[in-house]
């Protein structure tokens, strides 16, 4: 009888990098809001752009999720995601200037009771409008990438001129609601009352999203599906029909990041969905492609990136973006938190 | 002769032939046929969108890649030209410098943008040059130290090419003699040669390969190509190309600006071109460009008519506006992606 081979396991602990692996992108959000600080000495400035750099985060955030659920789910990369953006935004400043006598008045429940009617009707237009361009436009063009960016495009192009036929050639101003107008001061810092609810929202929709997803049924569907879509459909769900309520859900969302992003800038124009497009992509591209929490971190890393650098040295603000983007793509190329798909 | 000089593509349907001879033509005696300020700068801009559409067809057609930067290489030609004319003095010299060393940015700027967005999925291409095509937009528009800014730069370009330049005496069958003259056939045989270069490219086995990378990446690698080498140095041949587009726009004007050269409208115009015109064939490029260009001049005021005759009725005028023929453009886009996926050129040549 032979000695048995001579082998000594070890059960080495997983080197700190190993362990930090998964938790990366948090930390490297934490690290960019600490050099931030270190660039901004002055803690009152770094905390009215970190405000900032969050309220842009979330509302590119909440736009960006519903495009890269679709994505995730069936493979469709919509181009004219931005259209949802603009006629969201249209639509909730038309319900504002209706209701102007609510949001003008300086009762805080009158102006949000306004605040969610525009919101609440521009979600409704945009999921509506989301249904129709699904059925109309992605629908004849499934597994063809090419035809999907071309023919999503066309629609974002026939949208934005809709928008300019119905509205008029013009941006429109829009004032924020009366109480939420001003700043609150806080540390030294000036707060803006608007980027606080913008922050708020935000939270509120991620944890919404991740409950969603991760604790109902529909949601354990989804992310099935988005893991391997044949394998659900063969278990005898419908995976269109999940897939035409997340392309609606998505829709909805971009609508009121839509809403939010306009009282943000105070001027709506047909073409800022696609202006802010330009962003989302980034951060879907940074996140990984399919991947809500990967959206989530990439958005306020860019939105916090875009607050600081523009503060440093405005005419780098864009270039940063991409910068990230780039060093992002070197380090893990299929995004932060890349979407194994089960194939 | 006439095979070599088409590298072996001939159009194979008799109207696309036809149509083929009379746009040559009609473009090669553009100046003596019509006579006029418009109608030359209309058959000079012809010519430029066929090489600029043609080129964007190599990739998107032939490689099955969708870019959004098109613009920005084709920008990148025209501020080389202008730039190195202001920097360097009016002179020939300095208009080759301009558009080499445009044509040089855009495809170093290509193969950075191809290694990293290729190498992982062919989709983030499409994102990441839109992202990165307007931020340069906004660059281009901030630095106004060095470009101008919104207002773009007014720049000479030499003597020979100007109104005030006489080559010959008197008149060539009612035509003045001068360098604008001279102008349009530096453009026109520019185009020309450029054009019939890019035949050559699709026609190369180089083109093959893209052409089998375009209909199955999978089966392409496995046949032993590197799909990520073909389709980047696709993406770097198609944007020196577009570099050197801009770079004749920009003498044609003698001014560029960013609004006509790196606008997001151009973007969606030459998409549009590619898209009506035939994707997968340079003929394609030549329909699209010269209908499109055509009906941008003269169909606007065909549908303000249209606008005006249904003044009375509501929604309708707003719909028929000249501004809104985009709106129509777009639903013909949509419409034809679907139906006509080979554009014009395909039908013809099914029939």
């Amino acid at each position: 009888m032979s000695a048995a081979p001579e082998h000594a396991p070890t059960m080495a602990r997983l080197s700190v990098g190993q362990r930090l692996g998964p938790y990366a992108p948090v930390l490297l959000l934490a690290a960019i809001m600490a050099i931030g600080h270190l660039a901004i000495p002055a803690t009152s400035s770094w905390l009215t752009l970190t405000l900032s750099g969050l309220a842009m985060g979330m509302m590119i955030f909440i736009m960006a999720s519903g495009l890269t659920l679709v994505f995730g789910l069936m493979d469709v990369i919509n181009f004219g995601h931005g259209a949802f953006v603009s006629v969201g935004a249209f639509v909730g400043v038309s319900f504002l200037l209706l209701l102007e006598h609510m949001s003008g008045a300086s009762s805080l429940t009158l102006n949000l009771t306004a605040l969610m009617v525009a919101i609440v009707g521009a979600m409704a237009a945009t999921g509506l409008m989301g249904w129709a361009f699904e059925r109309v436009i992605v629908k004849p063009v499934y597994g063809h990438h090419l035809k999907q960016i071309l023919v999503t495009m066309g629609g974002l192009i026939v949208v934005e001129q809709l928008i300019i036929v119905l509205w008029g050639p013009e941006e429109i101003y829009i004032t924020r609601p009366e109480s939420l107008k001003g700043a609150i001061t806080f540390a030294g810092a000036a707060l803006e009352k608007y980027r606080l609810v913008a922050v708020g929202i935000g939270i509120v929709v991620f944890l919404a999203m991740r409950w969603t997803l991760r604790r109902t049924k529909i949601g354990l569907i989804v992310r099935a599906g988005v893991e391997n879509g044949e394998m659900v459909m063969a278990l005898g769900y419908n995976l269109r029909l999940v897939f035409i309520g997340v392309f609606v859900a998505g829709s909805a969302l971009a609508g009121l990041g839509g809403v939010l992003w306009g009282l943000y800038q105070e001027v709506v124009t047909a073409h800022m969905g696609n202006q802010t497009m330009i962003l989302v992509f980034i951060v879907v591209i940074i996140g990984g492609l399919g991947s809500v929490e990967g959206c989530f971190i990439g958005a306020l890393m860019v939105g916090l990136l875009q607050n600081y650098v523009a503060f440093l040295e405005p005419k780098a603000a864009l270039i940063s973006n991409i910068a990230l983007m780039v060093a992002i793509l070197m380090w893990r190329p299929m995004g932060m938190i890349p979407v194994v798909k089960a194939k | 002769m006439l095979k070599t000089l088409l590298s072996g593509d001939m159009p194979r349907a008799p109207i696309l032939s036809a149509l083929l001879v009379v746009i040559l033509i009609c473009l090669a005696l553009a100046p003596f046929l019509f006579p006029g300020v418009r109608s030359v700068d209309t058959a000079a801009r012809i010519c430029i969108f066929i090489v600029l559409v043609a080129s964007y067809d190599l990739l998107l057609g032939y490689g099955g890649i969708v870019s959004f930067a098109h613009t920005m290489f084709f920008g990148l030609g025209a501020y080389g030209v202008a730039l190195a004319s202001t920097h360097l003095g009016r002179g020939f010299d300095s208009l080759l410098i301009g558009t080499l060393g445009g044509a040089a940015v855009a495809a170093t700027l290509a193969l950075v943008i191809g290694l990293f967005s290729l190498r992982v999925r062919a989709i983030f291409f499409a994102m990441i040059t839109l992202a990165v095509a307007s931020a340069v937009a906004v660059l281009v528009s901030q630095l106004s130290g060095l470009t101008g800014g919104e207002d773009g730069l007014s720049f000479k370009i030499p003597r020979a090419l100007g109104p005030a330049f006489k080559f010959a005496d008197g008149e060539i069958f009612g035509v003045k003699a001068n360098g604008k003259l001279l102008k349009y056939y530096l453009i026109f045989g520019a185009c020309l040669i450029l054009f019939l270069l890019m035949l050559r490219i699709v026609n190369s086995p180089f083109g093959r390969v893209l052409q089998s990378i375009r209909e199955n990446d999978f089966r392409a690698e496995a046949i032993g190509y590197r799909v990520v080498h073909y389709r980047v140095a696709a993406t770097c041949l198609s944007a020196a190309i577009a570099a050197c587009a801009g770079a004749l726009y920009a003498i044609w004007l003698r001014y560029v600006g960013p609004d006509t050269t790196l606008s997001m409208e151009i973007m969606i115009d030459i998409l549009l071109m590619v898209v009506i015109g035939g994707m997968g064939t340079m003929y394609g490029a030549v329909i699209g460009a010269t209908l499109f260009v055509l009906a941008q001049n003269y169909l606007q005021n065909l549908l303000s008519l249209a606008g005006d005759s249904v003044a009375t009725l509501p929604l309708l005028p707003d719909l028929l506006n000249a501004d809104r023929w985009l709106l129509w453009l777009g639903v013909l886009f949509i419409l034809s992606v679907y139906f006509f996926p080979t554009g014009i050129v395909g039908r013809l040549r099914n029939n």
